[in-house]
């Protein structure tokens, strides 16, 4: 009987075996690892939004491979002296989707939306901005409150997108339900949770390098089925490949593979001085935090868990970033040298520590190495495992000794170190607290080029590096995006953003 | 009146032979029934005694064994961190089958009472149970779990008492509506006539003719109590890293599906082969504990 | 009967609020701070305070409680954190997707638990028996994420015979909407199936055993008009209860199965809301589930009565 109603089943299967094969022409599908927040650039806060952004909304500036800014809305910026002043040319001709003209007024309105709207996650970005003015339709003058070095970098993400001001004027806190950018393509619908499409965009400036009449971005969590729908040809391409999945790519002769090493880390945050759970040798002793260090083996990590497609790293950038502190390399593993640093600490082992990790697979896999490596040394990590949401509140509230936790990165590394490594700063969970650091960190904030701002960096290094800081740094993700070979075109850049501009399918 | 007659004789004799007894008799006739109650048994023997039948240390990593295939030394293959699986799935029976039992026996041992009072009793006491339940199961599992996680504090007992509050309403239902049913039947009726508290009636009239579907849910129930341990484990709530679990060794495995099957095919046997094992003793219980079953 | 009806009626009331009081204060007991959530990376300290006071975070619970319970009695579900978006539009995108997968998935449950329970029962301790009882149990014993993942390798991956994942609505195009939601259904009817098969065999066996069977059987009814007619009709009442329960747990607790065929549901929908720590969508959509779960098993027991009319007290 059931067999007769399996093949029931079966036949009923077989009768819609035709969907689904008949693609629209010209629709780019992408697969994402999450579904978006808001798709308002100044209230959205998630790096997946970033992704959707990169086709609706351009900035004034970009980044290129190698990270250099590069003009986009803009066409050139002029920093002042004095390093109070910038002076920004704007590209000429360019529209916004709904029509209206972009020029020097509706980059200060933006701007302005970014500083003054309620709950805008912009502001602390782009705070160094003390007012604007325009000088002609085309150029705009920003007077700074003192000089910020990483200010044009924040211009390259979603600080630097402009909206329509007309429809923004109109929609107030909900323009993101249908976004109004000047981006290569405009919104078309949104399901939540299930897709987000937009379509070329007639009137854009660069419209000769747009090829593709229509991108859908569909959010599929699982990674597994998501490479799975890559391969059965329901999607052109996907972001955040595993790495354990990268054989299966390779081995698949429609499919190639794109990657770039991130702008992010992840690291073991240790609590300093963050309320009681602070009382302990970790906590109280750079030797400890040295000795923990030094009994992990990043390179084995790599290979276990990422089967060495990752970067291992000891700084809060990765050791192909021009700011990387060559003075201070990553430290071998060495257990001797961990028990002898234990011993001078006079720390009874095992050292119990509470380790707290945030749940899933990945971040457990590397907890479970890290903690296997770290008991040769002595060290008891206690991995408890801690949904998503609550580990937040419990990192904020010093309820851990040590967090594993990642970054995604930004371009400037201002932005991967100061809100982190800065007394009081907010993603300083475990209470830091160096005046020194903080001087160091000012110096490179006011930084004119790369040179001096890498001097400045080079004291926070030898303050927070090999043990001496809040957190332990253990490698750097590699963006991994697979698409199929009719996509032709495709750059991956650093930031992990899918840029569509140039991109053809057959 | 004949029928109520019969039934009162079958109630009579069944009374006459120690009721274990006879079950136990009629069970051993049962070949399903004992193979399933060999499986159990020796499920509970290797949880037992892990520490001795377990190859390795089932949290001991190798960097040079990560990921392989079953071989001589490794007769399940070795896991995402170079561990033996066989030696997990050992040590996981103490977790995954303690989840099976302890949350079942908490959910059936609050359930069936509150369940045959409703039912039993009627008017306000069965509307304001069965109102609560309702309003229980209309709470997604996820949310009270993850407050129990906060509130107890994340473990595997604790987790056990999670499944088991949540499987509790199930069995409220199922008994309330059974014994609602098994109450207007003429053997009921007749115990009634004959002048029987309450009491007996709803435990020794009611109750026994009810156990054959609250059997078949508890075995039902355990196979889904182990893999909402899975869940909860993924959640932090239940077994912590670098324990094992079967369902939080299949939670992994899902990752690796395409590279490293085994990860996943042995847990999941050691599930079918419990939550199999389970169902064909609670089948061989329905049957012996039948009282008018011959 | 109408007594009774009215009177359960009645009661469906409360017991709503009852559930949505009960939602509010557990999710209060939630570890996790919403504003901490929604800022994710750009933990601005004055956005913080701005977004608790904007969704009065602050306020003690009673009062948040009622200013919600004021809303939805003016017919306002209140505004998701996370998307900005009213809760009613996403109840009404994800209920549609919600309840074709949960029919099709208690079709498939229907189809193949309750014949192969039977048979099961009638050709008891016989291969088909065997066969029956080990293919709901593997149903039963393997989570429906794995279950899934199989199918899709099977067919979208080798065979390339349906979509992966994703979901076309019924109205657009049912031969696709179906090519969208037969896998899923499956594996949900799946697990479903198992524990209709498993009661429905069981209760079978007592009904086969029980005094009216073996009546009928002295008259000389035909074997098949004594099971079917006689048995089955006794034997139904586990299975009702248990089909009104499970169907009530498609409903939000589908969350693997949306997850892995990426169908935009309400479990994936409460999952989400959950672990953002977004109030608003929870609360609206267990309002909603918790309405028609409830009016479900009030069908339910509406059923008991039929099949058993001397319940009618």
């Amino acid at each position: 009987m059931t067999i007769i109603v399996r093949r029931l089943a079966l036949a009923l299967l077989l009768s819609a075996a035709a969907v689904g094969s008949a693609a629209a022409q010209s629709n780019l599908r992408i697969g994402l690892a999450e579904d978006p927040d808001v798709l308002d650039p100044t209230l959205a806060r998630t790096y997946v939004g970033r992704i959707v952004f990169a086709s609706m909304c351009d900035k004034l500036f970009d980044i290129d491979e190698k990270m250099n800014i590069v003009p986009q809305l803009a066409l050139s910026h002029q920093t002042s002296e004095d390093g109070k002043t910038v002076v920004i040319k704007l590209r000429p001709n360019v529209k916004f989707h709904d029509g209206e003209d972009f020029n020097a007024d509706a980059a200060k309105y933006g701007l302005e939306r970014h500083l003054g709207m309620k709950g805008s996650f912009r502001k602390p970005e782009i705070a160094a901005i003390d007012s604007i003015e325009v000088v002609d339709p085309l150029t705009l003058k920003l007077h700074l409150k003192q000089p910020f070095a990483p200010l044009l970098a924040q211009l390259t993400d979603r600080s630097g997108m402009m909206v329509a001001p007309k429809a923004a004027e109109a929609a107030g806190d909900k323009f993101g339900l249908h976004p109004v950018c000047a981006g290569p393509y405009k919104f078309v619908e949104r399901v939540q949770q299930d897709r987000i499409v937009v379509e070329k965009f007639a009137d854009y400036w660069n419209k000769d390098k747009v090829h593709i009449d229509k991108i859908t971005y569909l959010p599929i969590v699982d990674s597994t089925v998501r490479l799975a729908n890559l391969r059965s040809g329901g999607l052109d391409l996907i972001e955040r490949v595993l790495a354990t999945d990268i054989k299966t790519v390779r081995e698949d002769k429609k499919l190639k593979l794109s990657k770039a090493v991130s702008l992010g880390y992840l690291g073991l945050t240790i609590n300093i001085a963050n309320g009681p759970k602070a009382d302990n040798p970790l906590a109280k002793d750079a030797r400890v935090r040295q000795a923990l260090e030094l009994s992990i083996d990043r390179e084995a990590l790599n290979q276990v868990v990422f089967n060495g497609e990752f970067v291992p790293g000891n700084q809060w950038i990765s050791p192909q970033n021009p700011y990387y502190q060559q003075k201070f390399p990553i430290p071998k593993r060495d257990v001797a040298k961990a028990k002898a640093l234990l011993k001078d600490a006079g720390v009874t082992t095992p050292l119990s520590i509470d380790f707290m990790v945030p749940n899933g697979v990945e971040l457990r896999q590397v907890a479970e190495v890290v903690q296997s490596m770290a008991a040769e040394a002595g060290f008891d990590l206690k991995i408890r495992l801690t949904e998503f949401a609550t580990s937040l509140k419990q990192a904020e509230e010093g309820n851990f000794q040590l967090y594993l936790i990642g970054w995604s990165g930004r371009t400037d590394p201002d932005g991967n170190s100061y809100s982190f490594q800065v007394c009081n700063q907010p993603l300083n969970n475990g209470k830091y607290c160096d005046k020194e650091v903080d001087a160091a960190h000012q110096e490179a904030r006011v930084g004119a080029d790369l040179a001096t701002r890498k001097a400045a960096y080079e004291k926070v290094a030898a303050k927070v590096l090999n043990g001496g800081g809040p957190i332990i740094y253990l490698y750097h993700p590699q963006v991994l995006v697979a698409h199929t070979d009719k996509l032709e075109g495709y750059v991956q850049m650093p930031d992990g953003l899918v840029r569509v501009v140039g991109l053809t399918l057959k | 009146m004949t029928m109520t007659v019969v039934s009162a004789d079958i109630a009579i004799a069944a009374r006459e032979e120690n009721p274990w007894a006879r079950a136990w008799r009629r069970l051993r006739r049962r070949k399903g029934a004992l193979v399933g109650l060999g499986i159990v048994v020796l499920f509970i023997a290797i949880a037992v005694l892990a520490p001795w039948v377990a190859p390795y240390d089932p949290v001991a990593t190798s960097w040079s064994l990560v990921r392989k295939p079953p071989s001589w030394t490794h007769w399940f293959g070795t896991d995402e961190v170079g561990r033996d699986v066989l030696s997990r799935i050992v040590w996981g029976a103490r977790a995954s089958l303690g989840a099976g039992l302890v949350s079942v026996s908490i959910a059936a041992g609050c359930g069936v009472p509150l369940g045959l009072l409703a039912g039993y009793a009627g008017g306000w006491i069965d509307a304001a149970l069965s109102r609560l339940v309702d309003a229980m199961l209309a709470i997604p599992f996820l949310i009270l779990a993850i407050a129990l996680a906060a509130f107890l504090g994340p473990s595997l007992g604790n987790a056990m008492i999670a499944i088991g509050i949540t499987a509790t309403p199930v069995f409220v239902r199922l008994t309330r509506g059974q014994t609602l049913a098994a109450k207007v039947e003429d053997y009921v009726e007749a115990a009634r006539a004959v002048g029987n508290p309450h009491w007996r009636i709803a435990l020794r009239h009611v109750l026994p003719n009810i156990v054959p579907p609250l059997l078949i849910q508890v075995s039902l129930a355990i196979a889904g109590a182990i893999i909402a341990e899975a869940a909860l484990s993924f959640l932090g709530l239940g077994q912590q890293p670098p324990s094992p679990s079967w369902g939080s060794m299949l939670n992994t495995a899902q990752r690796f599906i395409g590279q490293a099957p085994w990860m996943a095919i042995w847990p999941g046997v050691a599930i079918f082969a419990a939550v199999l094992s389970f169902n064909l003793l609670g089948d061989g219980l329905r049957d012996a504990l039948d009282p008018r079953h011959k | 009967m109408l007594a009774f009806l009215t009177r359960r009626l009645l009661q469906i009331v409360p017991t709503i609020v009852l559930v949505s009081m009960l939602i509010f204060g557990l999710q209060q007991l939630l570890p996790g701070d919403p504003a901490l959530i929604m800022a994710g990376e750009e933990r601005d300290p004055a956005v913080l305070a701005q977004i608790r006071q904007q969704y009065r975070l602050n306020d003690p619970v009673p009062v948040r409680y009622l200013f919600w319970a004021r809303g939805v009695l003016a017919g306002d579900l209140g505004e998701s954190m996370r998307l900005k978006s009213p809760v009613a539009s996403l109840v009404e995108e994800k209920l549609p997707v919600t309840l074709q997968l949960g029919a099709m998935a208690l079709l498939f449950a229907l189809g193949i638990g309750i014949p192969a329970g039977i048979v099961s029962a009638v050709k008891k301790e016989t291969a088909w028996d065997y066969g029956a009882n080990v293919f709901a149990l593997w149903g039963l014993s393997t989570p429906n994420f794995w279950l899934g993942i199989l199918l899709i390798f099977l067919f979208s991956v080798t065979l390339h015979w349906l979509p992966a994942s994703g979901y076309v609505p019924l109205g657009e195009d049912w031969r696709q909407s179906l090519g969208t939601t037969i896998m899923p259904a499956f594996v949900l009817g799946n697990a479903l199936a198992a524990v209709l098969m498993r009661h429905t065999r069981g209760a079978m066996l007592q009904a086969m055993g029980a005094d009216y069977v073996r009546t009928a059987r002295a008259k000389g009814l035909q074997e098949s008009r004594v099971v079917l007619k006689h048995a089955l009709r006794n034997a139904m009442t586990p299975v009702i209860t248990l089909g009104a329960l499970e169907f009530g747990t498609l409903l939000s607790g589908a969350v693997l199965t949306e997850q892995v065929f990426t169908i935009p549901g309400f479990g994936k929908l409460i999952v989400d809301a959950v672990f953002n720590r977004d109030y608003a969508v929870v609360q609206g959509v267990v309002l909603v589930t918790s309405t028609i779960y409830i009016t479900l098993n009030l069908l339910a027991d509406i059923a008991y009565m039929l099949v058993n009319p001397r319940l009618r007290g």
